[in-house]
């Protein structure tokens, strides 16, 4: 970098320090807050929850939901949603099932073919939405609807149930299911590995969008399409990457349950989207794209793992916990509310 | 790494762009035609019309958007032809439009980097440089005279006038030799809009050629070096800022060649002899440069 041309250079930059305003204005604060606030509350009002056999219930409740959850946060950053994500996660498991028990394809070969299938499927949903300029809430409810149907008909058509069984007398089964379900004993807690998956997940999407490229356009794309364009950001290659990696995440995921249980219904991940979109909004997404977090996101299902479970150990009837995440949702659109106008406020 | 380029020879160089008896027509429509005017190093060439005067059919030939259907476009001497912006940003014509392409949720540097960042690193590892790139934003704007005080704040976040000047220092920053600025100043406050005309002097001092579209004289005249004056399609006159006045210019902007048709007019239905024909005649005589300053040459 030289600036030799130029009458006056500049000084250094004069980068303030004013660490408290930076804090409160990152997007994943809200979700911190509230994290810690239903963390406290159950420790003390359950003598279970911070315990080792508490904590390994409640993380392996939130990370399946944290993968997705970080994966749908990159989407709506984008400016997208991906209704078809829930189903997503019961497709994938069962195209596994149906190949292996049925058909007796090697698993490995099954799991890659779900995968491939999967990424297919995103890049249609994103493709669709790109082509036709229709919003990505009705292409996608689309392909929910239309996978929701195929999970079930083709199920039942070729197995007669609406479930797949004995996946552990599948060969080969017990060289691929530790990758997705494998679990430790850690004092009086089971601790799974999809923990780990989802920190990995978290770690690796914030990389993304705070430090590469790819990341300058994904919040672009969202935040301000046409403007994008103009500086030649790759709107379109931006999208369908998004699309289709919501579509990998369901497939881990669709993984980690097939593997854990060794079993899944044809209807798994039906009804699911939308709390993967409420966590990501809780995590300070934007629902108009262009704002939000990885991080926020992960603390958003980690809210949702929390609370589904700590209501379980209070021993109180499970179905507050709709009101509850209800509740969340809307204070967490609030407080976005309040974020975007003063940040995009001259606008 | 820069791409400030050095500091060309100001005025007496030859100009960057030059454009004679330009028109774009579709199919019958004639959105313009017979424009001529050039931009040189270091000068401000002024476009001034009202609207639907064709100031955006000929930003949009400058700018590579449009190809033009008549006339000859010169770039440093040679005749080209852009196939798209893209084709002009290559050759150093950038073009800052109205709504600036910004993201307004992103933070000041990384809009001004968007779509060219800089990275370091190879593979997996290749990641964004943050520290570089946010030390280029501020010394860039400082350049500029813009002095920010966190240029990790929400660009939405600036008022309209210092968003105007980040487009310009960004398209000055990634190499442009023209800047053209669609009516920078239409949508500000005058206090905002002498700010904007100070960055547009900033930029014709670091030697760039700078064309800027107005409507309105009194922003045009104290920067422009060079006035090109539009009216439905054709062009009024091409003046060096020796050879007209701010009045002369203001006059003209209001409409001097449609006093004298408006004097013909009442000539044939009043009579020459009539008082307020002679008026109007002598007013219309006081225009500047006329009939010899650039009538459309069809043709």
């Amino acid at each position: 970098m030289t600036t030799t041309d130029i009458v006056t250079v500049g000084n250094r930059p004069r980068l303030e320090n004013r660490p408290l305003r930076k804090i409160l204005g990152r997007p994943e604060i809200g979700a911190l807050v509230a994290a810690l606030a239903v963390m406290l509350f159950f420790s003390v009002y359950t003598s279970t929850f911070m315990t080792l056999s508490g904590a390994g219930v409640w993380l392996e409740s939130a990370s399946t939901f944290g993968i997705m959850a970080v994966a749908v946060a990159l989407l709506m950053i984008g400016g997208e949603f991906d209704l078809s994500a829930g189903v997503m996660t019961g497709f994938t498991a069962l195209v596994v099932g149906i190949l292996t028990s049925h058909y007796g394809l090697n698993i490995w070969v099954a799991a890659v073919i779900s995968l491939v299938l999967a990424l297919a499927i995103g890049a249609i949903n994103g493709l669709l939405v790109m082509k036709t300029g229709l919003p990505s809430f009705i292409v996608t409810l689309g392909t929910f609807f239309v996978l929701a149907g195929i999970d079930l008909a083709v199920t039942k058509l070729i197995t007669g149930q609406v479930a797949i069984q004995g996946m552990t007398s599948v060969p080969f089964y017990d060289t691929i299911q530790p990758l997705f379900g494998a679990s430790i004993q850690i004092g009086g807690g089971t601790f799974y590995v999809s923990v780990l998956w989802w920190f990995v997940a978290t770690a690796i999407a914030t990389w993304v969008l705070l430090r590469t490229r790819a990341g300058n356009w994904i919040f672009a794309v969202g935040g301000e399409l046409k403007s994008a364009r103009q500086v030649g950001v790759p709107v379109l290659r931006t999208k369908i990457g998004l699309f289709m990696t919501t579509a990998a995440a369901a497939w881990l995921v669709g993984m980690i349950s097939l593997f854990r249980t060794s079993t899944v219904q044809a209807n798994t991940g039906v009804g699911q989207e939308f709390i993967y979109i409420i966590c990501a909004v809780v995590g300070g997404c934007l629902l108009t794209g262009g704002f939000g977090s990885a991080i926020g996101a992960a603390l958003g299902a980690l809210i949702y793992g929390m609370v589904f479970q700590g209501i379980t150990f209070a021993q109180w009837d499970t179905n507050w916990l709709r009101t509850f995440l209800g509740a969340m949702l809307l204070l967490a659109v609030f407080l976005n509310h309040f974020v975007r106008t003063r940040a995009g406020g001259s606008r | 790494m820069s791409a400030t380029g050095t500091r060309p020879a100001v005025s007496e160089a030859a100009p960057i762009v030059e454009v004679t008896g330009i028109g774009k027509s579709y199919g019958p429509v004639n959105a313009l035609s017979g424009v001529s005017t050039s931009v040189k190093a270091g000068e401000v060439t002024c476009v001034l019309g009202d609207n639907g005067a064709g100031k955006s059919t000929f930003i949009k030939i400058l700018a590579g958007a449009h190809s033009p259907s008549e006339g000859e476009f010169l770039l440093d001497g040679k005749p080209v032809t852009f196939s798209s912006p893209r084709a002009a940003l290559d050759a150093g014509i950038a073009t800052v439009y109205q709504d600036l392409a910004v993201i307004p949720l992103m933070p000041v540097w990384r809009n001004f980097f968007l779509g060219s960042e800089i990275t370091r690193g190879v593979g997996p590892f290749r990641r964004l440089d943050v520290g570089e790139m946010k030390k280029i934003t501020y010394t860039e704007l400082d350049n500029m005279g813009i002095d920010l005080r966190d240029v990790d704040q929400p660009i939405g976040t600036l008022s309209g006038g210092e968003r105007q000047c980040v487009a310009i220092a960004r398209a000055v920053y990634f190499g442009a030799r023209v800047l053209i600025l669609d009516e920078p100043t239409a949508a500000l406050g005058v206090k905002q809009s002498g700010v904007v005309l100070k960055y547009i002097a900033r930029a014709r001092d670091r030697g760039l050629g700078v064309v800027f579209i107005t409507h309105n004289p009194h922003h045009a005249y104290p920067v422009g070096d060079r006035f090109l004056l539009l009216n439905r399609g054709t062009s009024l006159g091409d003046f060096a800022k020796k050879d007209i006045t701010l009045d002369e210019l203001t006059s003209l902007m209001a409409g001097g060649a449609e006093l004298e048709s408006l004097a013909h007019e009442l000539e044939r239905t009043l009579g020459g002899s009539s008082p307020i024909v002679q008026q109007l005649e002598a007013e219309a005589e006081r225009q500047p440069g006329r009939p010899d300053g650039g009538r459309p040459r069809r043709g």
